[in-house]
């Protein structure tokens, strides 16, 4: 699926949060959403989720508008996974597979849930109480959530965020193998700038609410003179605004 | 509408009912203490004064009958809240479902969380008391059928509160039925209020509602044009209800607030 973001904007009695921003994610790339704390990209996601509806702008999936067009088609056709969001903790892996898989409508939903599963290491933990699993764990559990549908387009919010080194390198392989396989678009939003490198095909800087800058990582390295994505992303950050 | 999103949401609330005994006891518990302590109380006033005689049936009736309104109306909170308190509200709210599709799920699952509590209670004031609901016959289905419409109705304008102003809206919750009950002439008839407020009073089907009942349990007549009509009024609350929920769910997106309301 193709996103396309167009002069999206985004007030909160009259507090800018996200002004004017412009990009695009060509269908099966990954686009790297990058920006400091309190930059616009959760107010930017929130807006591309139908979360938030935009002050002005517009989002296409497809060439589909989805704020005009039936959200609910659209929405069967992506997902989200954060680690700030999660999942009812009383319900067993399993249920709560089984209770998204049925409000996506997802058909042979036992298979689905045991290829998943099966997939993310989770088969051992299916009949556990999410509550009671560890973070890494849970982190699995949303993941498999969010591709649950088999999603076209992927709204990835730090993926790796709080897992240990071998768990986050897991869930970056497996994300990495499962877009190999898979038709999917995926709009990554993390701090984890390795993680970026290695599964952007193209990044977006955000600050103060616009996009300051963007291109492949190995672009913008060298357009910035540093030797990394991570000295890159901190000469911007701290750098005054200059839209690109 | 589509059923099996509504089967699927109406699920999760399922599974969490039946993965705790905590949580059934809990449902069960408080209508009981109801029955027990209004039964007491009626039993009471019939064995000091003859002016009190029958005061148990009607009494317990009545409470019976607030209980269902009460459980059915927080049950549809608590379904809410729960989404909450669990901060699987972006989930839920990025997931595929309309609006009336989570109505929907919200208004049959809490008929069942409703029914756990008061069936029981029901059933144990017949031994403890000799007072059994199920005297009023078919028009208690009818004036059920209405109360839950009214408590469904009371969920969904709290539930349009939170969704306006954020977990700070529970203590609303809990106290939105203790602030109409007055009103609802429950445990007494309407001549007791003041003019002014019999006026206010009739525009809330409860009080249509609480007088049939005594109506049919003092005088042995069934006034049907007064069922129907405290179920036309619920009816057109609930209509009002939804409305407020949809104004709510526009509102909450223009201000961001569903992507951070567990926060």
């Amino acid at each position: 699926m193709k996103l396309e973001v167009k002069n999206l904007t985004k007030e909160f009695n009259s507090v800018v949060a996200v002004n004017d921003i412009n990009f695009s994610i060509e269908k099966n790339k990954t686009l790297g959403l990058l920006g400091p704390n309190g930059c616009g990209k959760t107010t930017s996601i929130g807006m591309m989720l139908g979360l938030i509806k935009p002050s002005s702008g517009n989002i296409f999936i497809d060439g589909k508008d989805i704020n005009k067009s039936e959200k609910n088609l659209l929405l069967s056709l992506i997902n989200f996974s954060s680690p700030y969001v999660e999942l009812p903790k009383k319900l067993t892996v399993k249920q709560n597979l089984e209770v998204y898989g049925r409000l996506y409508g997802v058909k042979n939903l036992k298979l689905r849930i045991g290829e998943i599963a099966s997939d993310l290491n989770l088969i051992n933990y299916l009949n556990k109480k999410t509550g009671e699993l560890s973070s890494g764990q849970k982190n699995r559990v949303s993941l498999a959530k969010s591709l649950i549908n088999k999603p076209k387009l992927l709204f990835l919010d730090e993926p790796t965020a709080s897992l240990d080194p071998d768990v986050g390198d897991f869930v970056r392989n497996y994300i990495e193998q499962y877009k190999k396989k898979n038709e999917l678009t995926i709009l990554l939003a993390s701090h984890n700038m390795s993680e970026v490198d290695r599964l952007c095909d193209n990044v977006i800087m955000m600050k103060e609410g616009k996009i300051v800058d963007k291109g492949t990582c190995k672009e913008l390295i060298e357009k910035h003179g540093r030797k990394n994505l991570e000295d890159t992303f901190l000469k911007i950050a701290r750098s005054n605004n200059e839209v690109a | 509408m589509r059923w099996h999103k509504i089967y699927g949401l109406s699920l999760r609330h399922f599974y969490l009912i039946r993965s705790s005994l905590p949580r059934i006891l809990d449902l069960i518990y408080w209508p009981s203490i109801q029955i027990f302590l209004w039964g007491f109380i009626s039993k009471f006033f019939t064995l000091s004064s003859d002016y009190y005689n029958n005061t148990v049936g009607i009494i317990l009736s009545a409470a019976i009958l607030y209980d269902f309104l009460f459980r059915s109306s927080i049950s549809y909170n608590m379904m809410f809240l729960e989404e909450i308190w669990s901060r699987n509200f972006t989930n839920l709210f990025i997931a595929p479902i309309k609006l009336s599709e989570i109505i929907t799920a919200l208004t049959i699952t809490a008929i069942f969380r409703t029914l756990i509590g008061l069936v029981p209670a029901a059933i144990l004031a017949i031994p403890l008391f000799g007072v059994s609901i199920f005297e009023l016959g078919l028009p208690l289905l009818f004036l059920l059928i209405s109360l839950y419409i009214f408590g469904v109705t009371l969920g969904l304008l709290v539930t349009s509160g939170l969704l306006r102003f954020g977990p700070s809206f529970e203590n609303i919750a809990w106290a939105s039925l203790f602030f109409l009950a007055p009103l609802g002439c429950i445990y007494y008839p309407i001549e007791i209020l003041p003019e002014w407020l019999q006026i206010i009073s009739k525009v809330l089907p409860l009080v249509h509602i609480f007088e049939e009942m005594r109506n049919i349990l003092i005088n042995e007549v069934i006034n049907y044009y007064s069922i129907l009509k405290s179920a036309m009024i619920s009816f057109l609350y609930f209509i009002m209800g939804i409305i407020i929920f949809y104004l709510s769910h526009s509102g909450a997106r223009e201000r961001g607030t569903l992507i951070n309301i567990g926060e």
